[in-house]
């Protein structure tokens, strides 16, 4: 994206240094005045890229609103990791219903914020891939398409972890889930047809949809930020890696998001009105292999005999993206 | 003021009255007139201040109205039959979390077979949620009690569900006497919640309970409805002084004095028993009615003694526990625990079969004679059931039995033998 000017850029990485920018351009997570929205003491795992996006995504819509943040949680290991009776993590006033009712339950909020003044607060729903793209679909296509004034976050970690790593309908081709095994003559997910949630909700044409990446922290905030600058329904998709769920090492989540991105399977973008308004343009492009090889999930492909035609499916995958979305400066 | 009105409209008249901040609507037969004419006061601004929200399932209905609750909104939903089935887990989470919502049942049987009348299947599949339900008899009484389940939700922190017979009640048109907004004004206070979502005073609801408190969060729903059973008889008294006339509280009795058989039942089929009785009586048959408002909670004690001096009891309910029987009987019975009143059971009107007082007379006579079954079914069509049955004996097969009487029947118009087809 092409949001700020600055050419520095950290070693080995394309992430812009803090300390080589001036303060009131540092990123919100390296202001001493962040919120810490989601503190620390929850009981997420080591390397959670949910943990990490919550915080950097919450943190970035309590400043762009002056601190006038209330999250609706659906059920699932955001919910549970932060919240385990009588302790909290949150210090945003924050509500956890039902596993498929965030969007609904955000959507009432919201109505009764208009109706009783609200203090100028604004309202965030948020939930993992199962509790937004499968169960909760309902309820957001219903918030979506009525516009109301709500952001929606999804945490993507591309299965159902809380409940031990079951498929969802964000899970990979290929992946290993405990429901889609690596055995047999297809090991893995299958290839379906995909369900790409931001294109659904571009459908919608709601004012503002972004998919964003833990590897891309200020990135993720000005969306974040530009998001919370918008009124009606908003969604926003945050790619979250899990090294419990994906078998990769905890040091390794922004790597592994970052080669998500470089790859070109999970592309950056950002749409206005139901149109690609911006996108994160790929400099330096890195074949899926390179991201396959340091997830577990995805071992079956790299055995004796490497799995070349399911690794060159994946590929297609990403090449696809990369016309679809134009991912490559001509 | 007096009205010959519809009561779906008498309800959504008194709703409005109560000043509701957030509607949320979903349409199922038979609730649906209620929050079409909820949607039009609002639209046209007769409610102020109130957001009316069309939502894309019953679920989304209540999730709505949990999330508008817990932000400090007076919230109202409607629904019925199928619909309180789907919503069936934000039920639960309503009543777990402590949000006043009230909600009309516009009580419609459950399929398959697939069935838009009559009977109290769906309110009674959530009879352990959580909620208060309050069984309306007639149209003014089913307006009166929205007023009072607003007052009641709120001064206890729990959701409350107004149970309306659909069809017979709510399209029916009636003379409702709908009270001024400074006799509402006067009786419901503007709705103060303990705690809401507030940037200024940050806390998080809803958390992950474990086994060291959950037990404790579930005993203190209990003593929630066991409050409700000192509340709801004076909320009762104070909306007869207010408006001039009787509704809701726990039971109501009629002709009971000298009875020895009382019958007891719910909603609008007091009416016509009532009607029954009143005949009976004229032939000089000791006999009375109990009607139950308050389900839940469940008034034990009022209701024993209401019928501990019967020589016997008759309860006539329009739902049906399938592979046990009656579900009001059951409460009926534990509070005659301990006594030597006989109960019987009547199952009748499902799916909105007609209950008339010629079958409620017989019915009535046979237990006075003693001659019941513990389980009966009124006006349960036998030679179908049993022809089914024999059928079924003869020729095993799986499948839906509104489709094998169906086939059946049509075997025997069409001359064809059993067994042909």
């Amino acid at each position: 994206m092409t949001q700020q000017p600055v050419k520095f850029y950290q070693t080995g990485t394309f992430t812009v240094g803090n300390r080589l920018l001036p303060g009131d351009e540092r990123a919100v997570q390296a202001n001493m005045r962040r919120t810490n929205s989601l503190n620390s003491g929850h009981r997420a795992c080591q390397g959670c890229g949910e943990a990490l996006g919550a915080r950097y995504a919450i943190d970035a819509a309590m400043q762009a609103t002056g601190n006038r943040v209330i999250a609706i949680n659906a059920t699932g290991c955001l919910e549970v990791f932060s919240t385990p009776y009588p302790e909290t993590s949150w210090q945003i006033p924050w509500m956890h219903s039902l596993f498929g009712n965030a969007a609904a339950v955000a959507a009432g909020v919201a109505a009764a914020l208009r109706i009783k003044g609200g203090k100028g607060a604004k309202v965030i729903a948020q939930g993992g891939d199962g509790g937004t793209t499968d169960i909760g679909f309902g309820c957001l296509s219903g918030m979506f398409e009525r516009n109301d004034d709500v952001l929606y976050i999804c945490y993507d970690n591309e299965a159902y972890m809380n409940t031990g790593v079951q498929r969802s309908s964000a899970t990979p081709p290929a992946a290993r889930t405990a429901t889609t095994m690596s055995v047999g003559r297809h090991p893995g997910n299958v290839f379906g047809t995909g369900k790409n949630v931001p294109l659904i909700a571009m459908a919608h044409h709601i004012p503002y949809v972004a998919t964003a990446s833990v590897a891309n922290l200020r990135d993720l905030e000005a969306k974040v930020t530009r998001a919370m600058g918008v009124s009606g329904a908003r969604y926003i998709h945050i790619h979250v890696p899990c090294p419990l769920g994906w078998g990769s090492q905890p040091a390794d989540t922004i790597k592994i998001a970052r080669l998500a991105v470089e790859s070109g399977l999970f592309p950056l973008f950002e749409a206005v009105d139901g149109e690609v308004t911006a996108r994160y343009q790929l400099r330096r492009r890195v074949p899926v292999e390179d991201y396959l090889r340091l997830q577990r999930r995805f071992a079956h492909l790299f055995g004796a005999t490497p799995d070349t035609q399911t690794i060159a499916a994946i590929q297609a995958m990403a090449d696809r993206n990369v016309r679809t979305f134009g991912l490559e400066a001509a | 003021m007096l009205k010959q009105i519809e009561g779906s409209r008498a309800i959504a008249e008194a709703v409005a009255l109560c000043r509701p901040e957030v509607i949320c609507a979903y349409p199922i037969t038979p609730q649906t007139h209620i929050v079409e004419a909820l949607g039009e006061m609002v639209k046209k601004e007769e409610i102020e201040h109130c957001e009316f929200i069309n939502v894309e399932s019953e679920f989304a209905a209540l999730s709505v109205a949990i999330g508008s609750s817990a932000a400090g909104a007076r919230s109202y939903t409607a629904t019925a039959s199928q619909g309180i089935l789907f919503m069936a887990e934000a039920v639960y989470n309503a009543a777990g979390l402590g949000l006043p919502i009230v909600m009309t049942i516009g009580n419609r049987a459950i399929g398959a077979p697939i069935n838009i009348w009559n009977d109290h299947s769906d309110s009674m599949s959530m009879r352990d949620a959580g909620w208060i339900q309050l069984f309306a008899e007639t149209n003014q009484e089913a307006a009166d009690l929205h007023i009072q389940a607003f007052r009641l939700a709120e001064e206890l922190s729990c959701p409350v569900m107004v149970c309306v017979d659909g069809f017979i009640l709510t399209h029916a048109y009636d003379r409702v006497d709908i009270p001024t907004q400074q006799q509402v004004d006067a009786y419901l206070p503007r709705f103060e919640p303990v705690q809401i979502l507030d940037v200024d005073e940050p806390v998080s609801i809803g958390a992950m309970v474990g086994p060291d408190a959950f037990f404790e969060v579930r005993y203190l729903q209990h003593h929630k409805q066991l409050m409700a059973l000192d509340l709801i008889p004076r909320l009762a008294d104070e909306f007869r002084q207010k408006f001039g006339r009787d509704a809701g509280g726990l039971i109501r009795s009629y002709r009971c004095d000298d009875a020895e058989t009382i019958v007891v039942a719910l909603g609008s089929l007091v009416g016509t028993i009532k009607d029954a009785v009143d005949g009976m009586r004229e032939a000089g048959h000791r006999i009375g009615v109990v009607s139950i408002c308050s389900f839940r909670p469940f008034p034990l004690a009022a209701v024993r003694a209401a019928l501990v001096r019967a020589k016997r009891v008759v309860v006539v309910e329009k739902c049906f526990a399938v592979g046990i029987g009656g579900i009001v009987s059951d409460g009926v019975r534990k509070a005659l625990a301990g006594s030597q009143v006989p109960t019987y059971t009547a199952i009748a009107g499902l799916g909105g079969r007609p209950v008339t007082q010629k079958s409620l007379v017989g019915l009535f006579e046979s237990a006075q004679g003693d001659a019941l079954e513990q389980l009966n079914f009124l006006d349960l069509k036998r030679d179908v059931v049993e022809r089914e049955i024999a059928r079924g004996r003869k020729q095993r097969r799986a499948g839906p039995s509104a489709e094998a009487i169906l086939r059946d029947l049509r075997a025997l118009r069409s001359g064809i033998p059993l067994g042909a087809a």
